[in-house]
Order: structure tokens, then sequence, then C-alpha cells
């Protein structure tokens, strides 16, 4: 364990409620390089509600890079500074002692603050809810790999179902574009014969929520690949789009 | 609205569109570029003066000019919408805007590119299309060109407004076929590389005009 610290000056957004103006509170903090992230949060809430302040509201879970639950933007980058890892996984020595860190909220119409840096992505949800899924009727369990899938393939719905629903493609595109995450999950299912039955209504209904939740389209600056934790591919909104004008050739929905 | 409209409405379908013609517009530009190359052949405007006068006489120049004109139309309308709607996406702005690595300065400032290729535009239309227009087949187009082209302030601003669509166009060009779908191991790195070469090419081209003229060519 390294003895010298760190001190940081962190700019924390500070928001009561969704309706509310918020701004940036500073808060000076001497801190080991071994911690995380979420961590250094910890203790300032620590010593916040120990001298009866009201500590900062942030989320998080598993912390270790698989829910996708927590997620901040440091000094600008959703997840901050280091490619392929969630907030969780970042470690203060990739800071210098003396730097001034922001931290803000995922920014987007459609995610809501709800306190701080606490926002509301069930968005999200609601893109899966139309269609983010496969239906399984009842009857006897099917043996494993009884359809035969190309490793190729199933690798490639494997890289898309990857995707933690964390929502940094949206924090991090100048439109606040949900293509990255909606490409994803169409991607999984579209790749795999499991997903065939509904996979044209799918990708309709799912882009049409997406549209109604007020995301912004895509401009393929491709900076949500860069930012993504799990190094989704644009590759699959090019599937997506694909899927999309397939869907919307073929399908006798008239809408 | 039919279901045709409503899916070109989509997030998705307004990217198609803006895509197709921008493709279109792409076509456009080469056929432009290859065509006003006369304006080199060291001969007076004779070959330029000809090249146009051709064209003027075509009866099917007109139709093609409204179809050019729609292209131009959409792509701008469709363009400003999706800026605006991209843009009010997000009412809280960040206070740190780093860019992405992963993202290339072209694709981030197409508005801006784009909204001075407009200017451009309206300017370069009122300077030679809108006086061969009005004045009939009469006008020494080759002597216009040469004299607004030996003003250096014009052909400064026309060779900025050149660089910038060459940027606008580096990624246009790969943009629109991400767009389409058509984004695979094999063949995306060639179309970018293509589409790289073609933004050089027509900046580099259209911009060679006022350098001539500039530099004292007759």
């Amino acid at each position: 364990m390294s003895e010298h610290k760190l001190n940081l000056k962190l700019m924390i957004w500070k928001q009561s409620g969704p309706d509310v103006k918020g701004k940036f509170q500073e808060y000076k903090v001497s801190v080991s390089p071994d911690s995380s992230f979420l961590e250094i949060l910890d203790d300032l809430n620590d010593s916040l509600e120990r001298s009866n302040k009201e500590p900062v509201t942030f989320e998080s879970d598993c912390r270790e890079g698989i829910c996708g639950t927590c997620g901040l933007v440091i000094n600008g980058l959703p997840h901050g500074p280091l490619s392929r890892i969630a907030t969780c996984q970042l470690h203060m020595r990739h800071f210098k002692d003396g730097d001034t860190v922001y931290v803000e909220p995922f920014r987007a119409n459609t995610f809501p603050v709800i306190k701080d840096l606490m926002v509301d992505r069930s968005a999200l949800d609601r893109i899966m809810h139309a269609g983010g899924f496969i239906s399984i009727n009842t009857g006897g369990v099917p043996d494993a790999n009884e359809i035969p899938i190309p490793k190729e393939i199933s690798s490639f719905a494997f890289d898309a179902a990857a995707c933690i629903g964390c929502g940094a493609c949206v924090a991090a595109c100048k439109n606040s574009s949900a293509m990255l995450f909606v490409s994803a999950k169409v991607s999984q299912f579209a790749l795999l014969p499991q997903g065939q039955p509904e996979r044209y209504q799918r990708v309709e209904k799912m882009i049409k929520v997406m549209d109604e939740e007020g995301f912004g389209a895509c401009s393929n600056t491709y900076a949500c690949e860069a930012e993504c934790p799990k190094g989704i591919s644009v590759k699959n909104i090019a599937r997506l789009n694909r899927e999309y004008i397939k869907a919307k050739v073929k399908s006798h929905n008239l809408d | 609205m039919s279901w045709f409209f409503r899916s070109l409405d989509s997030s998705i379908g307004k990217k198609i569109l803006m895509a197709l013609t921008g493709l279109f517009l792409i076509l456009f530009l080469m056929i432009h570029l290859a065509g006003n190359l006369a304006l080199f052949k060291n001969d007076g405007g004779l070959a330029f003066n000809n090249y146009s006068s051709t064209l003027r006489s075509l009866p099917v120049i007109p139709i093609l000019e409204i179809g050019l004109g729609l292209g131009f139309l959409l792509h701008i309308i469709q363009g400003v919408r999706l800026w605006w709607l991209n843009r009010s996406a997000r009412s809280e702005k960040y206070k740190i805007n780093t860019p992405s690595k992963g993202s290339s300065i072209f694709s981030r400032t197409m508005v801006y590119t784009g909204s001075i290729t407009f200017i451009f535009l309206v300017i370069h239309l009122r300077s030679y299309w809108y006086t061969v227009i009005t004045e009939g087949h009469e006008v020494d187009l080759f002597n216009l060109v040469k004299t607004s082209f030996q003003d250096p302030v014009y052909s400064g601003f026309y060779i900025v407004a050149m660089a910038l669509l060459g940027f606008h166009l580096n990624h246009g060009f790969q943009s629109a076929f991400q767009t389409f779908g058509w984004n695979h191991v094999k063949y995306f790195p060639f179309i970018q590389k293509a589409g790289t070469l073609y933004a050089i090419l027509m900046a580099v081209g259209f911009a060679s005009m006022p350098v001539y003229f500039l530099l004292g060519g007759q």
C-alpha cells in the first residue's frame, strides 16, 4: 500500500430533484491512489454524514463492472478517462495530485436526474419491454445444442449480449442517442435462431419506443463505441439499420 | 401519413434520407468537377464556354436542375431538423465536454461545415447560375469566373469553403454507408479510405480553380 495521498478538488453536481436547478459543489478530499472512484465517494459521504451534512447521492451495485448501475461522467467522459471499464473499476492512481475532477450525472432528457448524480434510466427498460426478449412457450426442456449455431455467429451474438445497459452510450453521444444500446439488444436476438420468430416486429417496436422516449438520432460519430465499458461495436448499429430497413420492407405492419 | 412516410420520419428513416440525398449530391459533385476542369484548357475560355452553353441547350438539364435543387433542399432541411431534434435531446449540457477518443472532429462538426457549405452555395449560385439564368446564353461565363477569382477575398472564401466541404464529405461518405447498414469487416475500411480520398479530390479539385486564376491563369 502506498503511503502518499492525492489531494483532489472534486466538483460534484448537486441537484435536489428532477425539476430543480442543480449546481456544482466543491469538495476537497485527500485520497489513497489505491482507492476506487466509488470508494472515495463513500469516504466523502461518510465524513459528510459524520458532520451532519447531506451526502452525495450516487448509484452503484455490484462494483465489479457487470451490473451497469454506476455511471458517472468524470471530467466529461462517461465512466471516466479509461476505456472499457465502468466507473466502479476506475482507480485513483489514474489521477494526479492537485487535479480538479468534475463529476456530473449522465445527461440526457430521457435520463432525468433523480438526485445529484443518480438518474432515472427506465426509458431503456421501456425499450426492452417493447421487444427486447424472446417468447418461449411451455413444453419440454429442449436439449442443449439441439439447434446448430455457427461459432462465429454465436460469438457475434455474445459480444452484443455483453451490453450491461448502463446508458454510457446515451451519455457519450452528442445527440443523446440510444442506438448502440438498442442495436446490441436487437443484434443478440437477430443473430440467433431463437430470435427469428419475433425478429422483424422486435426491431420495429423497439425503434418506435426509442423515438417516442425522445432519444436523438445517430450521427455516426462512434463516440458510443469508445465510451462503452463493454466495447460494443458500432457494427451492431449498422446491423440495426439493416434489420429496420428489412423489417419496414417485409412486415405487414402498416403503422 | 402512410407507413412509408412514417418510417422515413423515424430516427433511422431520417438518417436514411440524409444518406440517400447525400450520396446523390456526392455523385453530382463528381460530375460538376469533371465538367469544370475545362476551365484549365488554355484557350481563352473557348472549351469552358462551349461546355456551359452545350449544357444549357440540353432540354434535360432544367429537369435535372429541379431534381438537384430538391436533393439539396431535402438534405439541408432534414439536416437542420436532425440537428435541432438531436440538440434538444439534452437540455442541460455538460460543463466539461471532452471529445471522445472514438469520434472524429469531422463527425462532430457536420452542422457547422454543412452551414458554411450552404452559405457558399447561395453565394456561388448568385455569382454564376443566377447570372446565366437572367442574362441568357450570351454571358461569357469563363470571363465571369476568371474576373471573380482574381479577387483574393472572393477566392479566399472559396478555398476555405472547399476545405470545409472536404471535412463534410470525409464524414458524410462513410456515414451514409453505415446508415445503410453496410458496415462489413472486409469492405468498410475500404469505404472509409475511399471517402477520405474522394473528399480530398473534391476539395483540392474545386479549390484549384480559384488558385489557378489567383496565380494568373488565363
